[in-house]
């Protein structure tokens, strides 16, 4: 379902790394603009940080592995990120989610087959006082419900 | 005319930005001549987007605003809801740390001035390092992270520390379900926090500070990072903070979702571009914090309150409040209820009249079942503990905690065993790894709460067990406080425990 993806130079990696390394413990930063600028870490990435680093494959490796946020491929070209915690779950957001994800036809972290919306679990987005809530790449939804549900999932072309 | 739309996620959520733009349109095609400011949010959130209009004659809200709306509210057709002031969740509340949010422009450091802002910082620059720590001790504040420490303490502590470099990190990572106290503060007033920061690092004597922000908060790193620029070319952050010769600054740091993270050694951890574990403790991050340095950490709120205690003076807040809690909490009541939103008063307002009163119970309109209080790791709290004071000792006492001071509501349709298993598998999805109990109890929790479901009932004295093994064995409050909500609600609510086949006998 992943497409291959082309390979990114890697001036272009050097490029978006070299802007931070004058940060204190610039590795998160670094990290996050490689994945702003190319929607994931790309595996060519992580030599390029551990030598500018002056630190191992494996480190920078584990690092990105724990957490949830780096990805090793890119997402579709929307991210759907559900909230799940309790909030959301007290206005109905779980039979919401299940009944997204089933439509669909996707696990948690899926992708739709067309490549359009990734759906991604999160834990809290701070709008638990207009729950259930989501995020469609970095615009905040609050009060959803099945139609506005639906909405999002047509604009996104899902 | 000015009209104020506020920029708030939550009122963004509700279609701040689309109601704004009606606004410029509207206000256009009838040839209005409109200021228009994003503001904070007073934090009544039913009633975003809740919209001012000043006509001179002072603001006037109307809410909530659809973008259908817009022509008659511009048409003065629009039925409004007075002064913010006079609406009673709002006339019931004590703001000390949230007095400006909601009233300035974010981003206007002018507003924030003629609003009381700074007069903390100019008066603690005024005095020693010594005095400055004596009045965060006096004003009774302790950390709103959840653990609930006296500040001043742990100020101390880094203050007599010797270093060449010492740091303030700002807790930014709120990862608990039902709280926004620290978003609403960083996106409506997020000078506060910066003052209060400044504050601390002349306090202990450090220059630099970080804010340790969640990357689920987009829109607070936008506000933050701005806000950051202007406090840099305005002179209150910088090498000569007002020009005392004093020098602190800060940057903003993205967390990368990760709940752990806001314990903070994994927070340290992870400012230091490693994995998010949690260190053991001694020694202190206090001592040897973020690059082994002498570091406060102190939570958005906690940070975010040290300004008005300056400007007002330790004994003002510390006037307010019950037994060992002092001052004001922002708390925040959120889930299934009618009037969710932020709202700060001081300790010892019983639970029930949070909920029942200041809330109008459930947004369903069906009884109220179970509340949980202080996020994942909180208890939840049946109604016949409705009369527990909301302040730290006195939850502590009923087998619960207020931690960041969130509140969300269930009502009668709650099935109390699917929260219990919810908290096992939270526990279990968000560990970091460390201790077997949290990392393995908490897979096992889920499926013995599975077992229960089943019709299992040999389960449920392990499902106890289990808990108690969490408890003892594991490191931090993560798998730690993990059973308070998987053994309050098997507690508090065993007929979800029932077996299926007691049941159906
Ligand atoms: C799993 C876990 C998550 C935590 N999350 C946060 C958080 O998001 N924000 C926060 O301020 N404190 C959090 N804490 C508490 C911090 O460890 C720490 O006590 C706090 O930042 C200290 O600041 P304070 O004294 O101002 O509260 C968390 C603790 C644990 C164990
Ligand atoms: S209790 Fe869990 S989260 Fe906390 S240190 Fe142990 S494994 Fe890590
Ligand atoms: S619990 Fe869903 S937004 Fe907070």
């Amino acid at each position: 379902m992943q497409t291959q993806t082309p390979a990114i130079p890697d001036t272009e990696i050097q490029a978006v790394i070299d802007k931070d390394l004058h940060l204190e413990a610039p590795l998160l930063p670094i990290l996050h603009g490689l994945q702003a600028t190319f929607g994931h870490i790309p595996d060519n990435a992580i030599p390029l940080v551990g030598a500018a680093l002056n630190i191992t494959k494996a480190e920078v490796h584990g690092v990105m592995s724990f957490y949830h946020d780096f990805r090793k491929v890119p997402a579709g070209r929307h991210v759907l990120r559900i909230c799940r915690a309790e909030a959301c779950q007290s206005m109905g957001g779980k039979a919401l989610a299940d009944e997204t994800l089933k439509l669909l036809g996707l696990d948690w972290h899926g992708t739709t087959a067309n490549g359009a919306v990734t759906i991604e679990p999160v834990y809290c987005l701070g709008l638990c006082a207009c729950a259930p809530a989501a995020m469609v790449d970095d615009k905040v939804i609050g009060r959803l419900d099945k139609s506005r549900m639906d909405k999002i999932l047509q604009e996104a072309g899902a | 005319m000015k009209i104020y739309v506020p920029l708030d996620s939550a009122a963004k959520a509700l279609g701040a930005d689309e109601v704004a733009e009606a606004i410029k349109v509207e206000a256009d095609k009838r040839g209005l001549d409109i200021t228009l400011i994003r503001n904070g949010t007073h934090g009544m959130v039913w009633l975003e987007p809740l919209v001012e209009i000043d006509n001179g004659a002072g603001r006037q809200a109307f809410g909530p605003v659809s973008v259908e709306d817009v022509p008659a509210l511009l048409d003065g057709k629009m039925a409004g809801l007075g002064k913010v002031a006079d609406i009673p969740f709002f006339a019931r509340q004590t703001r000390l740390t949230f007095a400006r949010c909601g009233i300035i422009d974010p981003l206007d450091l002018a507003d924030y001035e003629a609003h009381g802002g700074l007069a903390g910082l100019r008066s603690a620059l005024a005095m020693s390092g010594p005095e400055i720590i004596k009045e965060v001790t006096d004003s009774g504040l302790r950390g709103r992270g959840g653990a609930g420490f006296p500040t001043g303490i742990k100020w101390n502590t880094v203050m007599e520390a010797e270093a060449d470099q010492k740091y303030i990190v700002c807790n930014a990572d709120e990862g608990d379900s039902g709280t926004f106290a620290d978003r609403m503060i960083m996106e409506g007033d997020p000078f506060t926090l910066i003052e209060g920061m400044a504050i601390a690092g002349i306090g202990v004597g450090a220059t630099k500070g970080y804010v340790y922000l969640r990357s689920e908060y987009p829109d607070a790193i936008r506000v933050m990072r701005s806000a950051v620029k202007v406090a840099q070319q305005k002179g209150l952050l910088g090498a000569d903070v007002l020009g005392s010769g004093k020098a602190f600054d800060m940057e903003i740091r993205v967390g990368a979702g990760a709940y752990v993270c806001g314990e903070e050694t994994s927070l340290l951890n992870s400012m230091e571009g490693k994995r998010g574990e949690v260190r053991f403790k001694p020694p202190l991050p206090a001592l040897e914090g973020f690059m082994g340095r002498p570091t406060v950490v102190n939570n958005v709120i906690s940070l975010a309150t040290v300004p008005v205690i300056f400007e007002k003076g330790a004994a003002h807040y510390a006037d307010f409040g019950l037994g060992r809690s002092r001052g004001t909490m922002p708390i925040q009541i959120a889930g299934n209820v009618k009037h969710g939103g932020l709202f700060e008063t001081a300790f010892g307002m019983p639970l029930g009249e949070l909920v029942n009163d200041v809330a109008g119970g459930t947004a369903s309109g069906n009884p109220v079942r179970a509340v949980q209080v202080g996020g994942p790791l909180g208890a939840y709290m049946p109604v016949s503990k409705f009369d527990t004071p909301f302040a730290y000792e006195e939850f502590d006492g009923q087998g619960g905690l207020i931690g960041h001071a969130g509140i969300v509501v269930f009502d009668d349709s709650v099935d109390m065993l699917q929260m219990a298993r919810f908290a096992m598998e939270f526990c279990s999805v968000e560990s970091c790894g460390k201790c077997t109990p949290c990392r393995i109890g908490s897979v096992r929790g889920v499926e013995t709460i599975d077992r229960i479901a089943r019709g299992d009932a040999a389960a449920i004295p392990l499902l106890t067990d289990l808990c108690d093994t969490m408890t003892d064995g594991s490191l931090c409050a993560l798998g730690g406080l993990t059973p308070y909500p998987v053994m309050s609600a098997l507690t508090h609510f065993p007929e979800d425990f029932a077996t299926a086949k007691e049941a159906a006998e």
